[in-house]
């Protein structure tokens, strides 16, 4: 995950106005691609098209 | 009558209800015990002397002019320090908001403290923001284990852990997103209730991750746990996610027999990178209950995954102002981990809140044959404050990332979970007592059995 990862976070952080000295972003991007490990862990997950999602959460 | 460290918040609203001891002097003696020992645990960030004497003295005063007074009066305690304390700035561990007016207002659940006869007496460290494991805090420095001062309290709401752990105050208040309750708890061995999500309002306290964010108290003896829960309980419109259920008392509840529970060990992934000390608190505490069943828990390392993916997301999103115009102010480590969070892709954080409903409804089948489920609440004791990985079976893995691992596919779907302590040696290690929603009451009861039964206590404090 070099180059494209980079360039993603060079893309997105511009489209957000977010600043990343280069100080940072070595450390950005291991965050990064810790997410998206996770992220894809969650992904991989098939679940039924009608699934609704839980952002206003009841317990 | 004099208050000694080892009172109970009980102990001492039954003095000073009964004129053995007045409000005034349980408040001095613990402001006495912060002068004293918080140069070492550094757990206060704040210390609101006056006002707490002012209060002390009302409640006094009430007491002489035969009034009734709450049933926790005179009872000294605390607060994370992202709750609103009216006269200061809310903090939230960070550098940036102490430059916010201070709150004109108390938060909710302080006002509720306070109208049973408590006395607020600071607001207490935290991990910046409250994204954080280990309580440690870079502008304030860490807040120290009271069992051993070179050790962590836990996080985020290390301070709360601290300040009971180390017996300064009976009762302290804290916030739980991913663990940030029960972390503490297990750490500086000490008991801490995460309620259902919804239960407690969070009005006036800053916020972290809204669909995760809980708040609760922190106690050395489950009786305490109850009151201040009991006392906090109740509706409240400035918290849109706060239930409208009403009242439901636990203290009466506490010494009901639990012999009639179903009691299960969670398995799976609560059985999975543990230290042997997890191990052995588990299994002291199934014991004790006769628990023998193991129930799997189905895709707990996803749902894990799920909350950090919605917490850095949300993270990000609650900060993003901040973060670029004084990204400077942050903790570095902080900030870059907020700052990631910002770059997920959407999709995945959709598909997260997608898979929380599916594995909610995993969890109330589990519910329908069990009424709680144990498990590890840390893997491992505290860890050395600065320490970055440990040895795990040969495996070396990072501290910050673990530590949470067993928590977090709980709060991910708001269950209740009271945090025992189990007094190890040379240090204590907490489980957790989980139950299905709105049932704080059993998670209560169980806790207090094995309180009874000596399986679960908190230990007095040999850091200090």
């Amino acid at each position: 995950m070099a180059e494209p990862l980079d360039d993603y976070i060079d893309a997105v952080s511009k489209a957000l106005a977010l600043p990343i000295e280069e100080a940072w972003r070595p450390a950005v991007r291991a965050n990064l691609e810790v997410s998206l490990r996770l992220g894809r862990l969650v992904d991989e997950f098939a679940l039924p098209d009608d699934t609704e999602p839980a952002p206003i959460f009841t317990a | 009558m004099s208050a000694k460290p080892e009172m109970t918040a009980a102990e001492i609203a039954s003095a000073v209800a009964g004129r053995k001891m007045s409000a005034l002097a349980a408040t001095e003696a613990a402001l006495a015990r912060i002068a004293q020992h918080d140069r070492t645990l550094n757990s206060f960030t704040d210390v609101t002397a006056e006002r707490a004497r002012a209060k002390a003295r009302g409640i006094d005063a009430d007491i002489a002019a035969g009034k009734t007074v709450g049933p926790l009066a005179g009872v000294p305690f605390a607060v994370k320090n992202l709750f609103d304390v009216a006269g200061l700035p809310t903090r939230a561990g960070s550098k940036i908001n102490r430059d916010l007016a201070p709150a004109r207002r108390d938060a909710t659940l302080i006002e509720r403290m306070e109208a049973a006869g408590a006395v607020l007496v600071g607001a207490l460290n935290m991990g910046e923001y409250a994204y954080d494991f280990t309580g440690e805090n870079i502008h304030d420095g860490p807040s120290r284990n009271p069992h051993d001062t070179t050790r962590m309290s836990g996080g985020s709401s290390g301070g709360s852990g601290s300040a009971v752990g180390g017996a300064l105050v009976p009762i302290a208040l804290g916030s739980d997103t991913n663990g940030s309750i029960r972390v503490p708890s297990s750490f500086c061995g000490i008991f801490g209730l995460k309620p259902t999500y919804g239960r407690l309002s969070r009005a006036r306290s800053f916020p972290f991750v809204a669909s995760l964010d809980h708040l609760g108290p922190f106690a050395r003896s489950v009786v305490d746990l109850a009151l201040a829960y009991d006392a906090m309980q109740g509706p409240d419109a400035e918290d849109s996610a706060c239930t409208t259920r009403g009242l439901e008392p636990t203290l009466p509840l506490l010494a009901n027999p639990v012999s009639d529970l179903r009691i299960a060990i969670a398995g799976g992934h609560f059985q999975k990178n543990v230290f042997p000390e997890a191990v052995e608190a588990v299994s002291r505490v199934a014991k004790a209950l006769g628990a023998t069943q193991v129930v799997d828990v189905p895709e707990a390392s996803r749902a894990r995954a799920a909350a950090y993916v919605i917490t850095t997301t949300e993270g990000a999103s609650l900060h993003l102002d901040r973060l670029r115009k004084r990204p400077n102010d942050f903790d570095p480590a902080v900030r870059d981990r907020l700052i990631a969070g910002a770059l997920v892709p959407a999709p995945l954080v959709d598909r997260a809140q997608k898979f929380r409903r599916w594995y909610r409804a995993q969890l109330a089948e589990i519910f329908k044959t069990v009424d709680v489920l144990l498990a590890p609440a840390t893997p491992c004791t505290a860890p050395k404050l600065g320490q970055v990985n440990f040895n795990l079976d040969g495996v070396e893995l990072p501290v910050r990332a673990n530590i949470g691992i067993h928590t977090q596919p709980i709060s991910f779907i708001g269950l209740p979970v009271v945090a025992v302590p189990v007094p190890l040696e040379p240090l204590p290690i907490g489980v957790q007592i989980i139950c299905a929603p709105w049932r704080e009451d059993i998670a209560l009861r169980v806790a207090h059995a094995l309180e009874k039964m000596g399986v679960a206590a908190a230990p007095a404090p040999r850091g200090i």
